[in-house]
């Protein structure tokens, strides 16, 4: 792991993500990118000067556009399907159900600027709700990278990969925690740091407050085990139980509602394999008011100091089991 | 095959069709009726198809989008030989893989699932895109319903397919003129279809959907863009009792019912 502390370089993740794509296309031209509009904000614009007639663009249509990429899947093409996730999980979201996920088709989603990425531009344009549409259908894995490198892991990855994939990505910038050559594994977490007074389970944006809250935490004495939790379908059950088994207590956190995202997955494991006590931290269930990404991450309580202030909360609940 | 042969395997369809949803005790029978001549040009006449090779990559494609005459596609599909004729009787039974709804990861000669509406034209948008892209000489050929196409996502498709220049695409729309519970016209009245489909860029061919010598020449139409054909056809097309109401939707014909249904699809054959 390196040092987000000292080493604040920030990336955002759509470089890594395109980076791996050209790559993709020019080893395979069955390769191609979809979109509706996005050129500029899935930043294909590289992809589409080296490739025009393999970008393509629907216009502003996101219905039609997952559909499409199912019939390109169908005709032996390998689509990126790319939108801002708030409007192709949204808008699309029976089509991703029939035509991707139930039809079992190999496209790949890419949900673009997730999360609240689009801050000021308010709830409309956040995608908050984007884990808990398609981490009900079947078939459909649900990644969310915490940096550029397990970003290009996981792109890379899903292009080998024989089915759908929902590749969850942010445009705020983010350090890299993973070591480069990281190669990415579904459904399993990365311990970033052991610990046995409690877990703190995070991905995407997330991941790297985490680890400046266990920081935090050290300094008081306490010793917290962090998990970085790309897939949020399927979950790592063995990495969840062990957490709880070994540490007695899970702080989740996400760039998501506390209905139905990552905590709401893990929660279900818990309850059913190791229960522990346990506290969600997300957007709690209401639209967000005007603020920057940062702004709001830190207004719903997941600034590090916040995340390390519930960890010893919940700590004392081990004691006391209430 | 000659339009009489077809003919005669559309009304063999229809029977089996007929006998399959009073055993099942449903099925959406009227828009059956109304679409099984185009499905028995499109699988015994037109399509370029290996039943024994079902994901063979020259294939045409055909999509069903309007899943809910699953029935009807399904008996095609096992008369030409891609499942089990005799399978049909498990149609709806518990764990037969013929459901309500055509599921492709599970019965053969099936593209992409359909039931919700509106979902097939950008598929089909999708697949002849690709083989504009990878120089496949496949055609695409897919069936909506007239009251589908109040679904916006037709029309998102419909402008896409003109943007590509999609030659290798024809639309065929069953216009029986009802939805489930009225007519078009009192519904959300789209017709008359041509003008519009004209205005988006679209080739269109008027034909009466339930006559082999109109439907096979317009399946078979080529030209520089993407083709749409107005199929204007009778819902429970061949059983008099049904024709042109809209109680046969997904009604059910009772014992005496289906005695007269039976008698005279089988008096024409």
């Amino acid at each position: 792991m390196k040092d987000v502390i000292t080493s604040p370089k920030l990336h955002d993740c759509r470089d890594a993500f395109v980076a791996v794509l050209e790559r993709l296309g020019a080893d395979n031209p069955r390769v191609v990118a979809v979109c509706n509009d996005s050129v500029g904000s899935s930043k294909l614009g590289g992809f589409k000067s080296r490739w025009p007639e393999r970008l393509v663009n629907v216009g502003i249509a996101e219905q039609n556009m997952v559909g499409v990429g199912a019939g390109l899947a169908n005709g032996g093409l390998l689509p990126f399907v790319c939108g801002a996730s708030c409007f192709l999980t949204g808008r699309s979201l029976e089509q991703i159900k029939a035509d991707i996920a139930y039809s079992n088709a190999n496209v790949k989603l890419i949900g673009i600027s997730s999360g609240m990425a689009y801050g000021e531009l308010g709830p409309t344009h956040h995608s908050i709700e984007d884990f808990a549409w398609t981490r009900v259908l079947p078939n459909l894995p649900v990644i969310a990278p915490c940096d550029s490198i397990e970003t290009a892991a996981a792109v890379e990855w899903a292009a080998h990969y024989e089915g759908p994939v929902f590749l969850r990505l942010s445009r705020v910038g983010v350090p890299d925690l993973l070591p480069a050559g990281h190669r990415f594994e579904l459904g399993k977490a990365n311990q970033l740091r052991d610990g046995d007074a409690i877990t703190l389970i995070a991905n995407g944006t997330l991941t790297h407050r985490m680890l400046k809250a266990a920081d935090l935490l050290a300094g008081q004495g306490i010793e917290a085990r962090v998990l970085n939790m790309a897939t949020v379908r399927p979950i790592d059950v063995e990495a969840v139980v062990a957490a709880a088994r070994e540490t007695g207590a899970i702080l989740t956190a996400e760039e998501h509602s506390t209905f139905g995202g990552l905590g709401s997955a893990i929660a279900e494991s818990v309850v059913a394999e190791a229960p522990v006590p346990m506290k969600i931290l997300g957007v709690p269930g209401i639209f967000a008011p005007t603020g920057s990404a940062e702004f709001l991450l830190d207004e719903f309580g997941m600034s590090p100091a916040a995340i390390a202030e519930a960890a010893v909360t919940l700590i004392a609940r081990k004691s006391s089991r209430i | 095959m000659q339009p009489n042969d077809l003919d005669r395997i559309a009304r063999q369809i229809r029977l089996r069709d007929l006998q399959a949803v009073f055993e099942a005790g449903a099925g959406h029978i009227g828009g059956e009726m109304s679409a099984i001549d185009i499905l028995t040009a499109l699988y015994f006449r037109v399509l370029r198809i290996w039943p024994d090779q079902p994901k063979h990559p020259d294939r045409d494609r055909f999509v069903l989008s309007k899943g809910h005459v699953a029935l009807a596609f399904y008996v095609t599909l096992a008369k030409r030989g891609f499942l089990p004729e005799e399978e049909i009787s498990t149609f709806l039974k518990p764990h037969s893989r013929l459901n309500g709804h055509p599921n492709c990861t599970k019965v053969p000669g099936v593209e992409t699932n359909t039931g919700p509406l509106g979902h097939g034209l950008p598929v089909a948008v999708g697949m002849a895109k690709a083989a504009k892209l990878t120089g496949a000489e496949y055609h695409t050929y897919v069936l909506t319903g007239d009251g589908e196409m109040q679904e916006g996502s037709n029309w998102e498709a419909i402008a896409a397919a003109a943007q590509f220049e999609l030659d290798n695409l024809t639309l065929i729309i069953d216009h029986n003129r009802f939805q489930q519970g009225a007519t078009l016209k009192d519904t959300n009245n789209l017709a008359p279809f041509p003008t519009k489909l004209e205005a988006f860029g679209w080739d269109v061919t008027e034909i009466n959907g339930n006559d082999m010598d109109e439907i096979v020449p317009a399946l078979e139409r080529r030209g520089s863009r993407p083709h749409a054909i107005v199929a204007h056809t009778n819902k429970g097309h061949g059983i008099s009792f049904m024709q042109d109401k809209v109680d046969w939707h997904h009604k059910v014909p009772n014992a005496e019912q289906y005695q007269i249904a039976l008698a005279e699809l089988s008096e024409t054959q």
